[in-house]
């Protein structure tokens, strides 16, 4: 009865949120007195996720599961726990695994609990902490089925090296018509720009820079630091920035490591949705933006001379510690 | 086309987050109810298939009597009758067993609800739904056509959207996109007259399984102050990050 975990590709190539649910995983088969089988589809380099903790790859090899595929990724994750008698399945809060998650609890009538921040409290009752309240709270909750799924919040477990010796398996069960009924036609995704969702830098707009001509250094300095760019709700709901950079309540959620606040002012629904950011940088030239209750560091200034200037120091900084 | 609406009922978004008897329970003391937001997307799309597609729009409700003004304001935007489950929403999964039978004694072509209630942000709903009776699903819809039995549909994916072709029967996802925030309805006076009238039906639970229990909450740590830099001084900023927070 192995620990189960779901690693996401693209074009092959895991993505950081594959290592940081194979990590968390480790930890769970560590408690349980186990071990950790990871479902790989069509990834390149299987045998990396033992450096991680995973014991076994289960190698899904299949043109037909190239593009993702909520239906028939969930329909093979089922076999896949079935095949190793796993009671608990691991996986991220990527759009990905939330689109599958609950098609998967469903097969397998199965407690499935996402945004878990942290390693479970306890294995037996299953207890693990999760956020609530749009990041306003945190709840303890006990999954009680005899299958359990969890969705870890990105950037909340880390990645940790465990590095055992992963064995590569090949698995493909066999997949009816009916599991493609929800067809692909085509996908739009930015290519070579770091994304809101695994993003470890975020650097974000909102109406104090006055106008979408403006974003040219927001941009500059996102590149300085390898950070995606992100904007308020007022942002995207006038057209200045596409709805894809609206973060907040309503919005994509931002779990990074930093998050940058340039013309913002706080309000409490674009606080819920990046309060799971580690530090919070807010720049305004009102001292009273309620984003300074909620920020680590704040400079209170005008954001045209401010942002210019620290593009200037990170290039610097850069210099220095290249 | 008949559509079912799946709403929640949910503390408004500027709502402080307070909880009670030793932290097990949700503290609704001057909490306001309103629409999910996300199902709010959903119901105003509704109206739209409604008006220009001539489909039947229902809503439904997992909750006690106390949700009912937020039902009411879903029927003064436009939607023809409400269900309400009566039964307090003990998780996700007990509730998307409770609409399966609302949806199975229906005969829904359509079932959108929210990607996930801004309250206990499960976002299993619709997804167990729709495994439940078969059906095809999107999540994170962001764009949604219906032709005969052929949909169409924009899901938002990290870093970009994807096309999606599918047919109905089909359970949705929806968030913000469905339509914009300026095609959002506030009910007027005859809405609100006409929705007194409409039936409100109210249909006990069936047996659920409740694989989840929230057992205790808490609020995040109290923050510290914010460390101030002056902006004549950037480059203190980036000392910061680097040797302080370590983040850069």
């Amino acid at each position: 009865m192995s620990v189960l975990v779901y690693t996401e590709s693209l074009k092959g190539k895991f993505k950081k949120n594959a290592f940081e649910v194979a990590s968390y995983a480790h930890k769970v088969a560590q408690d349980l007195g186990t071990t950790v089988t990871a479902v790989s589809f069509n990834a390149e380099d299987d045998a990396s996720l033992g450096t991680y903790g995973a014991s076994k790859v289960l190698k899904v090899s299949d043109d037909s599961l190239t593009t993702f595929n909520a239906k028939a990724y969930a329909e093979v994750l089922a076999e896949a726990a079935k095949a190793e008698d796993a009671k608990v399945i691991i996986l991220s809060s990527s759009a990905d695994s939330k689109f599958l998650a609950p098609i998967l609890a469903a097969k397998l009538t199965a407690g499935y609990v996402p945004n878990v921040v942290a390693a479970p409290e306890s294995t037996s009752p299953f207890v693990v902490k999760r956020t609530a309240f749009s990041n306003k709270g945190f709840a303890m909750t006990e999954i009680s089925s005899d299958i359990k799924i969890v969705g870890v919040s990105n950037n909340a477990f880390g990645v940790v090296e465990n590095n055992v010796s992963a064995s590569v398996e090949d698995f493909g069960p066999s997949l009816g018509d009916d599991a493609f009924a929800v067809k692909s036609v085509e996908v739009d995704r930015v290519v070579g720009k770091a994304t809101i969702a695994d993003a470890d830098i975020v650097v974000s707009g909102g109406r104090g820079l006055k106008g979408p001509e403006n974003w040219g250094m927001v941009e500059e300095l996102a590149d300085v630091l390898g950070a995606a760019t992100a904007c308020s709700k007022p942002v995207s709901d006038m057209g200045w920035r596409p709805h894809s950079e609206h973060v907040g309540q309503t919005g994509k959620p931002v779990a990074s490591n930093l998050y940058i606040a340039i013309g913002i002012s706080g309000a409490i629904q674009h606080l819920a949705g990046i309060n799971a950011s580690k530090v919070k940088v807010v720049i305004n030239n009102d001292p009273e933006a309620p984003f300074f209750k909620a920020a680590d560091y704040g400079i209170v200034g005008d954001a045209f001379e401010v942002v210019p200037e620290l593009i200037e120091k990170l290039k610097e900084f850069k210099a220095q510690n290249a | 086309m008949k559509i079912l609406v799946c709403i929640s009922n949910v503390p408004d978004t500027t709502s402080k987050i307070n909880f009670t008897e030793g932290d097990t329970q949700f503290d609704t003391n001057g909490v306001q109810f309103v629409i999910n937001p996300n199902d709010e997307f959903g119901l105003t799309r509704a109206m739209w298939f409604k008006e220009k597609q001539g489909a039947t729009v229902h809503v439904v409700n997992v909750g006690g009597a106390q949700t009912e003004p937020t039902i009411r304001k879903a029927l003064a935007i436009g939607a023809d009758e409400a269900i309400r489950v009566n039964a307090e929403p003990k998780d996700g999964f007990f509730v998307a067993q409770q609409l399966a039978e609302v949806v199975k004694n229906g005969e829904y072509d359509l079932i959108i609800a929210g990607r996930e209630s801004i309250d206990y942000n499960g976002g299993m709903v619709p997804g167990i739904l729709a495994t439940l009776l078969d059906m095809n699903f999107v999540n994170t819809c962001i764009s949604l056509e219906i032709d005969g039995d052929t949909a169409t549909a924009v899901r938002e994916i990290d870093g970009g959207k994807e096309k999606i072709s599918t047919s109905l029967p089909l359970v949705i996802g929806g968030q913000k996109g469905l339509v914009e925030e300026s095609d959002l309805r506030i009910p007027n006076m005859r809405g609100i007259m006409m929705a007194r009238k409409k039936a409100l039906n109210v249909v006990e639970p069936v047996d659920a399984t409740q694989p989840t229990q929230d057992q205790k909450f808490e609020k995040p740590a109290a923050k510290g102050p914010v460390k101030l830099v002056d902006a004549g001084n950037v480059g203190e900023l980036v000392e910061l990050l680097h040797n302080e927070a370590k983040v850069i």
